[in-house]
């Protein structure tokens, strides 16, 4: 199948590459930023700070 | 689970921990059936193949508003209720909501030019969406200048319900004032205005960046519990310190 765009095909292009482009970088951020904070929480732990409750820091239920 | 064990963070967590591997597959599932049928979309007898931008445009420009309509709802959760999750969630969506209104400004403006000739026209509907993009940049700014979580939630629980005003103005803004931008043609009165050919893949995309936004949301909501968590141990291994 073959899909013709016409005279706007950069328009419609750009704008869907941008929001790949966009939404790839909310994905991105938001992965990296939960493995430094589990990354931290694990250093914290490694020092030997527990939480009130005396859970490890990463520790869920 | 009831949904008050939900204002325990760790009972959040865990329940994130389960729900985001089956939003994560739902999101692609729906995003690859909506851009495939919106890649079948037949061309629009004027607009030619660039009916396929709103497939795109407008699924974002829904999220702009709907993004901080939650916002709304978390702040006066915050003020009201002082649910403990509720600022968590407010924050969390922040960025996301700029990002989607981000994206709803540049599609808008790539269909623009080649349909109205112009990428840019200051007309009610752009700018009260920039308006809302910017209000959106300025949130997100409060959060990071004050270091008090709860102090800065309080200041952007106000900021968001003052913002919450601008809904109503884009969205009946071209109603209201004379406009480039066409008036509703999907959520009206006497139903849509769209061919099926074009309304089923417009819905498609629209529940897919939906649950792109739930998803993401939740995880940012994560990532957000995390680093107070942080903050509080590093604050408790200060004191320890000290003492």
């Amino acid at each position: 199948m073959t899909m013709s765009l016409g005279p706007y095909a950069s328009f419609i292009v750009t704008s869907y590459a941008a929001a790949a482009l966009v939404v790839m970088i909310l994905i991105g951020w938001i992965v990296l930023d939960y493995r430094s904070q589990t990354e931290r929480l694990r250093e914290l732990d490694r020092s030997g700070v527990t939480r009130r409750s005396g859970r490890g820091a990463t520790d869920t239920p | 689970m009831t949904l008050i064990d939900l204002a325990n963070p760790t009972r959040f967590l865990a329940l994130t921990a389960r729900v985001l591997p089956w939003l994560v597959a739902a999101t692609v599932i729906l995003l690859t059936i909506g851009l495939y049928q919106s890649a079948l979309a037949p061309d629009d007898y004027q607009q030619g193949a660039t009916v396929k931008i709103m497939f795109i445009h407008v699924p974002n420009a829904w999220l702009s508003m709907f993004v901080w309509g939650v916002m709304s709802i978390a702040s006066l959760g915050t003020l009201v209720w002082r649910h403990p999750l509720a600022d968590v969630a407010a924050k969390a969506a922040a960025p996301i909501g700029a990002a989607f209104t981000f994206l709803a400004l540049l599609t808008g403006s790539l269909w623009g030019r080649p349909m109205w000739g112009t990428y840019w026209e200051w007309d009610a509907r752009l700018t009260s969406v920039l308006i809302l993009f910017l209000m959106y940049l300025g949130l997100m700014a409060l959060w990071r200048a004050v270091e008090d979580p709860s102090r800065a939630a309080r200041a952007a629980a106000v900021l968001t319900l003052v913002g919450a005003i601008n809904l109503p103005i884009i969205k009946f803004s071209v109603d209201w004032w004379n406009t480039l931008h066409q008036p509703a043609s999907v959520m009206r009165m006497g139903g849509s205005t769209l061919d099926k050919s074009f309304l089923i893949p417009l819905l498609l995309m629209a529940i897919a960046f939906t649950l792109l936004f739930v998803t993401l949301q939740l995880a940012a909501m994560r990532n957000e519990i995390l680093r107070r968590r942080v903050r509080s141990l590093q604050m408790m291994q200060a004191s320890q310190r000290a003492a």
